[in-house]
C-alpha cells in the first residue's frame, strides 16, 4: 500500500476519445433511476432547470397578480378588487418577482451553467446545491400557502413596521411572510456559499482569473454580497417575528423599540439584493452578445472590475430608500452623491457593450435582440435610478409611479430581458435543440413594444404625482388615459411572455437539433454535447485564454486551451481542485454522490418553519431532531470520498 | 432585421419625446397632485434640479438610443450562425477608447449632479428669518390631526384633513404619527417628509401664491392609504388671520339644543368639537366643520348629500375606515347632519 492518497495521486492524461472512458464516466455520475433518482439528484444541470423552471412557474403567478390588479387600476374608482385582495396581491406580486422569481431564476442559469463555463464536473458542494434548491422550493410554497388559504403578505414586499406589527396587523399574514423570507434565505445563503467555493476551488487547470467568463464574476460578486446581505434581513424578519409572538419590542417605539430599525436591515439588505439579481443577468450579456458580434468583449477586464466596484458601492446607498424619513441632511447627503456616483461602473458596461456591437459584426438572433435591446432598456433603468439618487428630486419621485416605472426599467429590462435572451442562447445546449427564430421574433417584438408601452407611461404617471400602493384613484386627478396605457402595455407584454413559454414548449420536442456549437461560441460550455453528459467533461480541459473555441481564430494569448485531451479522473466521481488565483491543479476532490438527505434536511427545516409559525412547540423539537438526523446522515463520513482514515488509499 | 432593430430604438425614442411633451402643459394642468408646477421658491429650486436631471437622462437615453442604432446597423454580420458553421471572429482588440471617452463623460455629468444637489440641499436649509408659527401635524389611519401651535396658549387650536397657511412665509411643521408611518406630501409646495411613530419630523413649508394645493400620504399605511388625502389653503397673511381668529371661537349653539346632544351622544366619543360636551380625540376634530371644503381625509366634497352618505355607511365609502356605521335612523341622521351644518 501506497503513502499516497487516492486524492494526492497524479492523474492521467489521455484524449477524450480514449476507449470506454466516456462509458466509464456515464457509469460512475449518471443519476439513479426512478422517482429515488429524480429526488437524490445532486447533477448541477438537473438542479438549475428545476430552478429556472420554478423560477418562471413563479414568475407566471406573479405576472397573473399583476395583470389582476393592473384591471383594478386600468380606470378610476374601480371595483373588481377589494382594497384586501388588492393590498395581498400588490406585496405578493412583488414578494413573488423580487426574491421567488428574479434572484433564483439567476441561481438556475448559473448552477446550470457555472461548472460547464468553468470546465469542471460539478459545483464544489453538490450536495448543498441540492439543499438550497429544495429549501428555496419549500419556501416557495409556504410562502403561496398563505397566500392561497388568504393569508398572503399584505404589507408590502417591504413590510415596513409598525404596519407589520402585531397591533397593526393580527392575522398570521405576516407572520407566514417572516418566516418564509428567513427559509428562503438559509437558500440563498447556502447557494451563495457553494458558488464562492467553486469559484475559488474548481476552474479548469489553466483558467487564471484574467481569464474567467463575466457571468462567473457577476454570480461571484452577488453570491459575496449575499452572504454579508442576507443575515441583514433574515436578523429583520427574525426579530419582527419575536415582536409579535414573542412580545419582544424591538420595533415598538412605545416601548423603546426603533421603527426606523426595521428600515435600515431591510435595505442594508435589500440595495444589494437588487445587485445581486441584476449583476449575472449583465454578465450573461457581457458573455451572450459578443458572441453574436463576433468579437470578444470590448474591455472585459474592466467590465469584471465594474461588476465588482457595482457591488462594492452596492454597500453604501441603502439609505436612499429612506430619503423622506427626516435624516439628517448631512448623512443623506453622503448616501445621495454615492448614489449618483454609482451610475459609473454601469457606464463602463453600457459603453464596453456598445463598443462590441459597433466594432463587431452583429448577426441578428433573437438572443442578440435581447441583449442589444436590454442595452437601451439598462440606460432607462439607470437615468431613472440616477434621478432618484438626487436627495432633493427624489423627496418629489419617491413613492410615487416614477419609482415604480424605476423598479420595473431595472427588474424587467436588466433581468428579465437578459435571461429570455439567454434562454434563447443556451436552450440548445440544456436540450440539444433550437427554439423557433421566427416565434422567436414575434416573442422579442411583443415584449419589446409591449413592456415599453406598459411601463414607459409610469414615468409620466409618476411626474404627473401617482403615489404607489393605492388600490384605486379618483377621477379628475389626471391620470385615468396614463393608467389605461399601461393596462394594455401589461398584456401584450404578458403575451410576449407567452409566447416565449410556448417557444420553448414547442422546441423542446420539436426544435431543430443544436450539435454542440450552434452559435460557434467561445467558451468551454459549448466544448462539450448538447446536452452535457452527466460528467460534463470526459477529460478535464485545460484553459489557455479566455475565448478556447476561438483560439484558432482570434490566435492565442501565449498557451493553448485543451478540449479533446486532458486530465482523467476516473477512480469513482473525482473533480480536479485547482488553485485560486492561477488555477494550478493540485488536489483530486472526491465529490459526493447522490443522496436523499438534502431533501430531508430541507423538509426537516420547513417543518420547522411551520412548527414556529402554529407556535407548535412540539413539532418545532420533532423538527430539530430531523434536522439533526439529516445533517447526520449527510455527513457520516465514507471511506469512498476518503473520510475515514486509510480508505482512499490507492 | 435591420429595420426591426432600427424601428425598436425610434419607438423607445418617440416615447421618450411623446413623454416630455406631454408633460409640458395640459396633461400638467389637470392633474392637481403633479410636481412638474411649483408655488413656491423652495420648490422652485428643486424643480429647476429636477427638469435638470431629467434634461440629462433625456440626453443620455437619446445618444445610447442613437448609438445603439447606429452600431447594429452599420455593419451586421454577413451570415447568421447556423449549427456546425464557423465564422470569422474578430478584432481581438481595439474599441476601448469608448470606455475613456463615455465613462470620462458620464463622470463629469454625473459629479456635476452631486455638485447641483448639494447646491441646492444647502439652500433648503432652515431658513434665516424663521417661522412666525408652527403647525403640528400627527398622521393618523386615514386622516390628519392638525395642531396650530403659538406661545400664547389661547391661540392654539386643533383641526383636521385642511391646512391654512398665510402666502410668502415659511412654515414650520412638525410632523408625527399616532399609529404606523405617514408621509406628508404637498407636491406644489415641496417634496414627501414621513410621519414616524417615536420621532418628530421637521419640515418647511411655503407658498407664494394663494390658492388651495392636494396633497396626499405617500406611505403605505394600510388599507385607506389611497384615500388619506388631504388640501393646504394658502391665503394672503390678513385672510389667514381672520380665519385662525375664527377657529379660536366655538362655533355658536345650535337653535335645536337636542341635534347637539344626539351629536355628542352618538358622535362625541371620536370627535371633538370645539366648547362642547363632544371631546373625542379618535377621530377629526369637526369644529368648523362647515369651512372645509372636503369631508372623509378629501375623498368626498362637503356637501350634505356627501356627509349623509358618509355617516351613513362609511364603510361603503371607505372600506376599512376606522369609522364605524352609527346605525341612525334617517331621522336622526338628519337631526346630526343638521347640527354638522351650523358648525361654521
Amino acid at each position: 500500500m501506497s503513502s499516497i492518497t487516492d486524492y494526492e495521486r497524479m492523474p492521467d492524461v489521455a484524449e477524450a476519445e480514449r476507449r470506454g472512458l466516456a462509458q466509464e464516466m456515464q457509469r460512475l455520475w449518471e443519476t439513479g433511476p426512478g422517482v429515488r433518482g429524480w429526488l437524490s439528484t445532486v447533477d448541477h444541470k438537473e438542479i438549475g432547470l428545476r430552478y429556472i423552471v420554478t423560477a418562471f412557474a413563479f414568475l407566471i403567478a406573479g405576472g397573473v397578480e399583476a395583470l389582476i390588479f393592473r384591471l383594478q387600476l386600468a380606470g378610476p374608482n374601480e371595483h373588481l378588487l377589494t382594497p384586501e385582495q388588492y393590498d395581498q396581491l400588490f406585496t405578493v406580486h412583488g414578494m413573488t418577482m423580487i426574491f421567488l422569481y428574479a434572484g433564483p431564476v439567476l441561481s438556475g442559469f448559473s448552477n446550470y451553467l457555472w461548472p460547464l463555463l468553468l470546465g469542471a464536473r460539478d459545483m464544489a458542494l453538490p450536495r448543498l446545491n441540492a439543499l438550497s434548491y429544495w429549501i428555496y422550493l419549500c419556501a416557495g410554497v409556504f410562502l403561496y400557502a398563505a397566500f392561497a388559504i388568504g393569508f398572503g403578505p399584505n404589507d408590502g414586499w417591504f413590510n415596513y413596521v409598525p404596519l407589520a406589527a402585531r397591533a397593526f396587523n393580527g392575522g398570521p399574514n405576516i407572520d407566514f411572510y417572516a418566516l418564509g423570507m428567513i427559509l428562503l434565505g438559509i437558500s440563498t445563503t447556502v447557494g451563495a456559499i457553494n458558488f464562492i467555493v467553486t469559484f475559488l476551488r474548481m476552474r479548469a487547470p489553466g483558467m487564471t482569473i484574467n481569464r474567467v467568463p463575466i457571468l462567473i464574476w457577476g454570480t461571484l460578486t452577488a453570491s459575496a454580497a449575499n452572504v454579508f446581505a442576507i443575515p441583514a434581513v433574515s436578523l429583520a424578519f427574525f426579530l419582527l417575528w419575536m415582536d409579535r409572538n414573542l412580545g419582544t419590542h424591538f420595533f415598538d417605539t412605545a416601548a423603546g423599540g426603533q421603527a426606523l430599525l426595521w428600515q435600515h436591515l431591510f435595505w442594508m439588505f435589500g440595495h444589494p439584493w437588487v445587485y445581486a439579481i441584476v449583476l449575472p443577468a449583465m454578465g450573461m450579456v457581457s458573455d451572450g452578445l459578443p458572441v453574436f458580434c463576433r468579437r470578444p468583449l470590448v474591455g472585459a477586464p474592466a467590465v469584471a472590475l465594474a461588476t465588482v466596484a457595482t457591488m462594492v458601492l452596492g454597500f453604501g446607498v441603502w439609505v436612499h430608500h429612506m430619503f423622506a424619513t427626516g435624516l439628517p441632511t448631512i448623512s443623506l447627503s453622503f448616501f445621495s452623491a454615492a448614489s449618483i456616483i454609482i451610475a459609473l461602473p454601469s457606464a463602463v458596461g453600457v459603453f464596453a457593450w456598445l463598443a462590441t456591437i459597433w466594432t463587431g459584426r452583429p448577426v441578428f438572433t433573437t438572443a442578440f435582440l435581447f441583449f442589444a435591446s436590454f442595452i437601451l432598456l439598462f440606460t432607462i433603468g439607470g437615468v431613472s435610478g440616477f434621478m432618484t439618487g438626487s436627495l432633493p428630486v427624489d423627496w418629489q419621485l419617491t413613492d410615487t409611479y416614477f419609482v415604480v416605472a424605476h423598479i420595473h426599467y431595472v427588474l424587467i429590462g436588466i433581468n428579465v430581458f437578459p435571461v429570455a435572451g439567454a434562454i434563447y442562447f443556451w436552450f440548445p445546449k440544456f436540450t440539444g435543440r433550437m427554439l423557433d427564430e421566427r416565434l422567436g421574433r414575434w416573442n422579442f417584438w411583443l415584449m419589446f413594444a409591449g413592456f415599453n408601452i406598459g411601463f414607459f407611461p409610469m414615468h409620466i404617471a409618476g411626474l404627473l404625482g401617482m403615489p404607489r400602493r393605492i388600490y384605486t384613484y379618483a377621477d379628475g386627478m389626471g391620470w385615468d388615459w396614463v393608467n389605461l396605457t399601461i393596462t394594455a402595455g401589461s398584456f401584450v407584454f404578458a403575451f410576449g411572455v407567452l409566447l416565449l413559454i410556448a417557444n420553448v414548449v414547442r422546441s423542446v420536442k420539436a426544435g431543430r437539433f443544436a450539435g454542440a456549437n450552434p452559435w460557434d461560441a467561445p467558451t468551454l460550455e459549448w466544448a462539450t454535447s448538447s446536452p452535457p453528459p452527466p460528467y460534463n467533461f470526459v477529460v478535464i480541459p485545460t484553459v489557455g485564454g479566455a475565448h478556447p473555441l476561438w483560439e484558432d481564430r482570434l490566435g492565442t494569448e501565449g498557451e493553448t486551451s485543451h478540449t479533446r485531451a486532458g486530465l482523467v479522473l476516473d477512480h469513482g466521481r473525482e473533480a480536479i481542485g485547482t488553485t485560486p488565483v492561477d488555477a494550478e491543479p493540485n488536489v483530486i476532490l472526491k465529490m459526493p454522490g447522490d443522496s436523499l438527505s438534502p431533501l430531508c434536511l430541507a423538509l426537516a427545516a420547513t417543518a420547522l418553519f411551520v412548527g414556529l409559525l402554529l407556535l407548535a412547540w412540539w413539532l418545532v423539537a420533532l423538527s430539530l431532531l430531523g434536522i439533526g438526523a439529516s445533517i447526520l446522515v449527510w455527513l457520516w463520513p465514507r471511506a469512498r470520498l476518503g473520510e475515514t482514515a486509510g480508505g482512499a488509499h490507492v | 432585421m435591420r429595420q426591426d432593430a432600427n424601428s425598436s430604438v425610434k419607438v423607445a425614442w418617440l416615447s421618450a419625446l411623446l413623454a416630455t411633451l406631454m408633460f409640458a402643459s395640459p396633461a400638467r394642468a389637470d392633474a392637481p397632485l403633479n410636481y412638474l408646477t411649483s408655488h413656491s421658491d423652495r420648490a422652485d429650486a428643486v424643480l429647476h434640479l429636477t427638469w435638470g436631471v431629467m434634461g440629462i437622462s433625456v440626453v443620455v437615453m437619446a445618444a445610447i438610443g442613437v448609438l445603439l442604432t447606429v452600431s447594429i446597423w452599420r455593419r451586421p454580420g454577413l451570415a447568421e450562425p447556423q449549427p456546425g458553421m464557423r465564422l470569422a471572429v474578430g478584432p481581438r482588440e481595439g474599441g476601448l477608447s469608448w470606455l475613456w471617452i463615455g465613462v470620462g463623460v458620464s463622470g463629469l455629468a454625473l459629479l456635476a449632479t452631486v455638485v447641483w444637489t448639494v447646491d441646492v440641499l444647502a439652500g433648503l436649509a432652515e431658513p434665516a428669518e424663521g417661522a412666525p408659527f408652527t403647525i403640528e401635524v400627527t398622521g393618523h389611519q386615514w386622516w390628519w390631526h392638525v395642531r396650530y401651535l403659538s406661545d400664547d396658549p389661547s391661540r392654539i387650536f386643533t383641526t383636521a384633513n385642511e391646512i391654512h397657511i398665510p402666502t410668502g412665509v415659511p412654515v414650520r411643521f412638525k410632523l408625527a404619527s399616532g399609529d404606523v408611518i405617514h408621509s406628508f406630501w404637498v407636491p406644489a409646495l415641496s417634496g414627501k417628509t414621513d410621519l414616524i411613530p417615536g420621532q418628530t419630523n421637521e419640515l418647511w413649508l411655503e407658498a407664494r401664491d394663494a390658492g388651495t394645493y392636494r396633497g396626499q400620504c405617500a406611505e403605505y399605511c394600510g388599507i385607506e392609504h389611497a384615500r388619506m388625502g388631504l388640501i393646504v389653503v394658502a391665503q394672503s397673511p390678513a385672510a389667514f388671520r381672520t380665519w385662525w381668529d375664527h377657529q379660536l371661537q366655538s362655533p355658536a349653539p345650535p337653535p335645536d339644543a337636542s341635534a347637539m346632544q344626539s351629536f355628542d351622544m352618538r358622535c362625541g366619543s371620536c370627535h371633538a368639537v370645539r366648547g362642547t360636551a363632544a371631546s373625542g380625540v379618535l377621530g377629526p376634530d369637526l369644529s368648523h366643520l362647515m369651512q372645509r371644503k372636503t369631508i372623509a381625509a378629501g375623498l368626498l366634497a362637503n356637501t350634505e348629500r356627501n356627509r349623509l352618505h358618509w355617516i351613513d355607511d362609511p364603510q361603503a365609502i371607505k372600506p376599512g375606515s376606522l369609522m364605524p356605521a352609527p346605525e341612525l335612523t334617517p331621522h336622526e341622521l338628519a337631526v346630526i347632519d343638521g347640527y354638522l351644518e351650523t358648525l361654521r
